[in-house]
């Protein structure tokens, strides 16, 4: 065993404010919650409720709606699965900006006037902050959003180089939340559009060397009511919780149908 | 409380009606369109601001045009296809631009249909006499009463 050339740092200590994280008071503060309130079997009409909290630095709003649910009103209603970024499942539009509610922090919001969350637009509303997801995952099964390969079967994994990885790797972020589609105006007007998630998901596809399905894929959106309904609002890549380059994403498949055909 | 029993069990795989999209119509209208909104976007630039650079700063710039200056610039093929090519580029770029408006504004298939065909007809109207006066315009129509034509007219 050879001795030591280097004297081991000593474990670190961060210096922290009093009253900021670490073993200080986590600072609290109230807030007010105005929740869109639909329940088809009461009435037809939407309404905003208002609930108070006292809620914490490290509260999300998905802590805040959870407070509401578990001590105030029981019959608010939303979805949630994993609570951290990963499922998908509760995006909905806070102070108008379609987010995770789960990755939304409380103090980064400006907690001084009222927080409204709101079911996420353009798709129909079940109840309270439930919308119905199917339109959206039509159009997400449409494009084929699985492995095409027409050669042999290999005894093991499909190997690929790491620059045709890096050519999808934007794109397989995709957590399926609806925050894109459900921000984009054109999907607002109809629901007819395939809308930003289905290309993005096709996108996946479209460029990995392994698909050979690529063809099939841009024939699905040439669609009139495909890729070329886009209008580069950009509203898909500001509403994307997992920071997905979505209408570059878009613009890239545009650009592969018209190669592909002009 | 009335239970309306029109609510469906949750994941019933059923999609509102409204939602189901259209199948069948194959072709490539909706990439050509595009494409054109590109192309012609471009080639307007140069038409236009080649058009108002030759009408507004050249010469004598604003000063020089008159009923004579147009006149002139249409007895000139190079000057008729120029304001051809911009009065078509512009008026199927503009058309096009509207049509997309109307399909993302417009929520009812009957409203859509109704204002496109407003739009349509008016750009023929427009394309169609805009052609008209670039190829068939004469500054000195023969047998007009000489107090409505240009001093430049030969006598008659």
């Amino acid at each position: 065993m050879s001795t030591p050339t280097e004297i081991p740092e000593g474990p670190s200590k961060v210096e922290l404010a009093p009253g900021v994280g670490g073993g200080g008071e986590i600072p609290s503060f109230d807030v007010t919650l105005k929740v869109r309130r639909y329940d088809p079997e009461v009435s037809a009409e939407a309404r905003w409720d208002e609930f108070k909290v006292t809620m914490y630095g490290t509260d999300r709003v998905l802590d805040a709606l959870h407070k509401v649910k578990w001590e105030h009103d029981g019959s608010v209603s939303f979805r949630r699965s994993c609570a951290h970024g990963v499922c998908g499942s509760d995006a909905m539009r806070i102070n108008g900006r379609n987010r995770l509610a789960c990755k939304t922090l409380l103090k980064d919001l400006d907690t001084s006037k009222p927080i409204t969350v709101e079911p996420i637009k353009g798709l129909p509303v079940e109840k309270d902050l439930i919308v119905d997801m199917e339109p959206f995952f039509q159009s997400y099964r449409e494009i084929m959003p699985f492995l095409i390969n027409n050669g042999h079967e290999p005894t093991r994994e499909r190997l690929q180089s790491a620059e045709d990885r890096e050519r999808f790797d934007d794109t397989t972020k995709c957590i399926l939340c609806a925050a894109c589609t459900s921000s984009c105006p054109v999907f607002w007007t109809d629901g007819q559009y395939f809308g930003p998630a289905a290309i993005v998901n096709a996108h996946r596809f479209i460029f990995d060397s392994r698909d050979d399905a690529g063809d099939m894929r841009l024939e699905i959106l040439n669609d009139k009511e495909g890729v070329w309904r886009c209008r580069t609002t950009f509203n898909c890549t500001e509403a994307c919780p997992r920071g997905i380059q979505v209408t570059k994403a878009i613009a890239e498949v545009k650009q592969a149908v018209l190669s592909r055909s002009v | 409380m009335s239970v309306n029993s029109e609510i469906q069990a949750p994941r019933s795989a059923r999609i509102a009606p409204e939602y189901m999209r259209n199948k069948g119509r194959k072709g490539n209208f909706e990439m050509y369109a595009w494409l054109f909104m590109r192309l012609s976007g471009l080639i307007l630039v140069v038409l236009v601001f080649g058009h108002l650079f030759v009408n507004l700063m050249l010469g004598d710039g604003v000063h020089a045009i008159n009923f004579g200056f147009v006149a002139g610039k249409w007895a000139d093929p190079f000057w008729q296809v120029w304001d051809l090519a911009m009065l078509w580029l512009a008026m199927l770029h503009g058309t096009n631009g509207v049509r997309t408006i109307i399909e993302d504004y417009a929520e009812k298939d009957s409203t859509r249909f109704w204002f496109k065909m407003v739009l349509y007809v008016a750009s023929a109207v427009i394309i169609v006499l805009g052609t008209l006066v670039i190829f068939t315009f004469d500054p000195c129509p023969a047998n007009a009463s000489a107090e409505l034509l240009p001093s430049f007219c030969p006598a008659p």
